[in-house]
């Protein structure tokens, strides 16, 4: 038979299911919506982070800076117009500046943008060839692991370019792209790319037989990294009187994220609270079982029962309900992680994994649990001083 | 078995109270009578080391009350106590079953099959058997007392003390569980504590216990 004091801690919390309940969605709401918060923070953080990898300075055209990072660097907007490839390499040749990665796009295949560019951008972001190669002729391109598997193409597909960055009605129905290779997920941006030659950008918008100014030919954006940190605050002059900007990405980012840092504080600050009732409330319902339950603890101390019986008894109930209320928590996070996920990955193509642990929630569950073991001990405590012979005097 | 020599008892702000000098021998069985004040479950607590005496000295189943721990006396009490509450008190959100093998797995940590068939066997006879996996608040009254006689005896203490184990039962369900007791402690030393005139020619010794001064 068992009858150990776990399967009776068990039992006298089976019997009072709506107290029960109640501790539990408290806790796992609370340990929820922190674990969650750590989550999406890390993982956007990081992809933020992943994706600024070395680049110093973003060249485009005026407008909003945020804009032109969250354009160019993480394909999330819409760029803020296009300069012309001279003037950019002009930037490029001033001596502050070490390198630059010209992108120009404003085309898309299903959503996914086709962005013309060199090779050098695949390297920036080490990102390895899966299968065939990289673009090489104009019309030619090589596709992210991501859209690779969302849009189930293969080496040697072929596809017709949508103008504009999401929808599909302006088919550009003259010029075929096709599928040369598939690059290796990398977590970078590159994953949600169709990489081709800059000259397919430029021919597709071309008329038959045309052949592009060079001139006249240009780019939405370059991506440089500086040789000198004085470019930081020597560019913008240089720049004054063009139609282009520079824009610095941890910069942009940084401001962008503390924006979003006081929404996270507040909601930070509604989970600690549910938390802090959930262990209001494993106090109060220990307590109320001491009281409502003495007659019973003071006849199992009669039945050879030691007053650290009891006390381990009802430190197992407060202990059963603060894990299984954070385990449930981490569990509901995970599924509000998969939602989560589904959401930004339909609006900005970006993967959010819903089954990692961070070590911080290690923390997490510790805290949980030894704080919920706590709110149980001290009221615990009275079954250590409980009057035998009183209680069981009691009518 | 059960030996009371000038014992003195006084609550916080109570008056002190005297109780009588008896000696009980083993197998044999006793009552102690008295009204309601008279300090009968004082003095049953006493003899069950829930209760620690002013002076004189409490020698209850082989073993010295005023010369053990309470560590001890939990361990004592869970071998050789038998006990039988006026109200059956039980756990309420185990079965029957499992608050009869409750004592073993205090005191020992486990329940030994043994102790399982003669709980069944015990239930049987107490015709409470159909009852076993029902929780104790679904048990009539009568049932729950048969119950916790049953509990009391199951790991065959040398001492069973049984706290007016008629009051609240009918004339016919008194003597019937009376009848109870008196064969499943055939063994042991009984010690009835009770108000009911219905059992004073129960059993020829009897020690009454006087109203205390007021």
């Amino acid at each position: 038979m068992t009858l150990g004091l776990s399967y009776q801690a068990w039992r006298n919390l089976r019997a009072k299911p709506l107290q029960t309940a109640l501790s539990l969605a408290l806790l796992a709401f609370g340990v929820g919506m922190v674990s969650l918060m750590l989550l999406t923070e890390k993982q956007v953080n990081d992809a933020f982070a992943r994706n600024i990898k070395d680049i110093d300075l973003v060249l485009g055209a005026k407008g909003s800076p945020l804009q032109l990072i969250l354009a160019n660097v993480y394909h999330i907007d819409a760029p803020t117009g296009n300069i012309l490839q001279s003037e950019a390499d002009k930037v490029l040749k001033h001596p502050y500046i070490a390198s630059g990665i010209p992108l120009a796009y404003g085309d898309n295949h299903e959503g996914y943008r086709i962005v013309g560019t060199d090779h050098t951008y695949v390297e920036h972001y080490g990102a390895e060839v899966n299968r065939g190669r990289l673009w090489s002729e104009p019309f030619e391109v090589t596709l992210g692991a991501r859209v690779a598997a969302q849009l189930n193409m293969e080496l040697g597909d072929t596809f017709f370019s949508a103008h504009g960055l999401t929808d599909q009605t302006d088919v550009h129905t003259d010029k075929t792209f096709t599928v040369v290779g598939i690059l290796e997920a990398n977590g970078s941006v590159l994953d949600q790319l169709i990489l081709t030659p800059m000259e397919s950008i430029w021919n597709v918008h071309a008329h038959e037989g045309e052949v592009v100014d060079p001139a006249t030919r240009e780019i939405t954006a370059m991506l440089l990294k500086k040789r000198n940190p004085l470019a930081v605050l020597t560019l913008p002059n240089v720049l004054r009187e063009t139609n282009m900007q520079v824009a610095l990405p941890a910069i942009e980012v940084n401001r962008m994220t503390q924006q979003f840092g006081l929404g996270t504080a507040a909601l930070r600050a509604i989970a600690m609270l549910i938390m802090a009732l959930s262990f209001a409330s494993i106090f109060i319902s220990v307590l109320d079982n001491i009281r409502a339950r003495r007659h019973e603890l003071a006849l199992m101390r009669t039945m050879g029962g030691t007053p650290a019986t009891l006390y381990r008894l009802l430190l197992l109930e407060g202990g059963l309900l603060s894990v299984a209320g954070t385990l449930l928590g981490l569990a509901l996070s995970r599924v509000g992680m998969a939602i989560l996920g589904q959401v930004v990955e339909n609006q900005f193509h970006y993967d959010l994994d819903a089954f990692t642990v961070l070590p911080s929630e290690g923390l997490l569950v510790v805290a949980a649990v030894s704080v919920g073991l706590l709110a149980s001990a001290i009221p615990a405590r009275s079954s250590l001083r409980l009057d035998i012979s009183q209680t069981l005097s009691e009518a | 078995m059960v030996e009371v020599q000038g014992v003195r008892f006084r609550y916080k702000d109570g008056p002190e109270m005297d109780f009588p000098d008896f000696f009980c021998g083993a197998g044999d069985r006793m009552l102690l009578l008295g009204n309601s004040g008279s300090g009968k479950t004082t003095l049953l607590h006493l003899l069950c080391g829930l209760l620690r005496p002013a002076s004189g000295k409490l020698a209850v189943a082989g073993r010295d009350l005023g010369a053990s721990t309470d560590r001890e006396l939990d361990v004592w009490r869970g071998d050789d106590v038998g006990i039988v509450f006026q109200r059956a008190h039980f756990v309420q959100s185990l079965t029957v079953v499992e608050n009869l093998a409750l004592p073993h797995q205090l005191t020992h940590g486990s329940v030994p099959a043994d102790v399982l068939h003669r709980m069944d066997s015990m239930l049987d006879r107490l015709g409470i058997a159909h009852r076993a996996a029902a929780l104790p608040h679904e048990l009539s009254v009568g049932e729950q007392q048969r119950a916790s006689i049953a509990r009391a005896l199951l790991h065959q203490p040398k001492v069973v003390f049984a706290d007016e184990p008629t009051s609240a039962l009918d004339d016919h369900n008194a003597s019937a569980v009376m009848d109870i007791l008196d064969r499943e402690a055939a063994d042991a030393t009984l010690v009835v504590v009770t108000h009911d005139q219905r059992l004073k020619d129960r059993y020829s010794y009897c020690v009454t216990l006087e109203r205390l001064a007021p």
